[in-house]
């Protein structure tokens, strides 16, 4: 929660070696979601904890240097306008709001339900890991929030 | 005071629950309320008609398609109106 | 054989409950609960709902508990 950095050797090197790998298994819960357990959702936390522990461990001021508002701000409103422009395209093309089978794809209706279902995912876990980003940097901070006008837009 | 308010009203209700979890159905059979309603329809025709394996990411992503749209836009508004709130609050 | 393990989960989750009630120091608590929340988790992974348990695990353990001590580092640790 400080500016600063943690001090123990112990916990930057772990981090430094296990955040990758946190990441790489929000990337598999959030595409493997429609075979084992997990989703959009799931896998949405576990990317945005992996910043999280980058953010504790490391300074805030390196994770608002890596991470601009910007692209935060970008992410939230893609995953939703993904969501949202499936349901939209499939509304385009004759059918209900969110009825996945008519999307203009050589492809069989399962097929395309399922594809449209991976897509929907990756929009919700775009969504959430950002929010939870966004949650991190904005309360993790000096006593009343952080100084907005030290981060980069 | 409230602490022990808070111990007596934590004692009682995990008490209850305690002495409910005798009368739980059995996991996994087939005739327990929950299982004779609309479950059998899906676990027929979900993977057919959407696709997907997984049951439950059927049914949250395609059956119940309004819902989790309705979530990502709370969670969406939920992060924006921190921001707008942080943003005001600095300046 | 189920019906105990349930037994001691939620025995389990009784005993965190008041120790987390009963701690003076808030971020004890707050740590208290993240083993709460994991425990919760053991329980909906044993009535085989695998789902709940990831939601669980991940938000209540993690992102619940940051939550709770970005507020907590706002105001004081010890409980009057």
């Amino acid at each position: 929660m400080s500016e600063k950095m943690v001090e123990s050797v112990v916990a930057r090197t772990i981090s430094r070696i296990i955040i990758p790998f946190i990441q790489l298994y929000g990337i598999y819960v959030i595409t493997h979601g429609e075979s084992s357990p997990g989703g959009g959702f799931q896998g949405g936390v576990i990317l945005g904890t992996s910043i999280i522990l980058f953010g504790i461990v490391f300074s805030l001021n390196t994770t608002k240097k890596w991470i601009s508002k910007k692209i935060l701000i970008l992410f939230m409103s893609l995953g939703l306008l993904i969501y949202s422009g499936i349901g939209a395209i499939d509304m385009l093309f004759g059918g209900k709001y969110l009825e996945y089978g008519k999307l203009p794809l050589p492809l069989h209706s399962p097929e395309m339900s399922a594809l449209s279902i991976l897509m929907v995912e990756i929009g919700i876990g775009l969504c959430v890991m950002s929010t939870i980003t966004l949650l991190f940097i904005f309360l993790a901070g000096e006593k009343s929030g952080t100084r907005m006008d030290s981060w980069e837009i | 005071m409230l602490r022990s308010l808070a111990i007596i009203s934590l004692l009682i209700m995990g008490g209850v629950f305690i002495y409910v979890i005798e009368d739980m159905p059995p996991i996994g059979n087939p005739e327990n309320p929950p299982h004779v309603h609309v479950v059998p329809r899906y676990i027929e025709k979900a993977e057919e008609e959407t696709g997907v394996p997984n049951i439950v990411t059927a049914i949250l992503a395609n059956y119940r398609g309004y819902d989790t749209l309705g979530e990502t836009t709370v969670i969406f508004t939920a992060g924006i109106s921190v921001m707008i709130l942080f943003q005001r609050w600095n300046k | 054989m189920i019906h105990a393990l349930d037994f001691m989960l939620l025995l389990l989750l009784v005993i965190i409950a008041l120790i987390a009630i009963s701690l003076k120091d808030i971020l004890g608590a707050v740590i208290v609960l993240g083993a709460y929340s994991l425990i919760m988790a053991l329980a909906w992974l044993e009535m085989n709902a695998p789902d709940v348990a990831f939601t669980e695990a991940a938000v209540g353990a993690g992102v619940t508990s940051f939550l709770f001590i970005s507020a907590l580092s706002k105001t004081k640790r010890w409980e009057k």
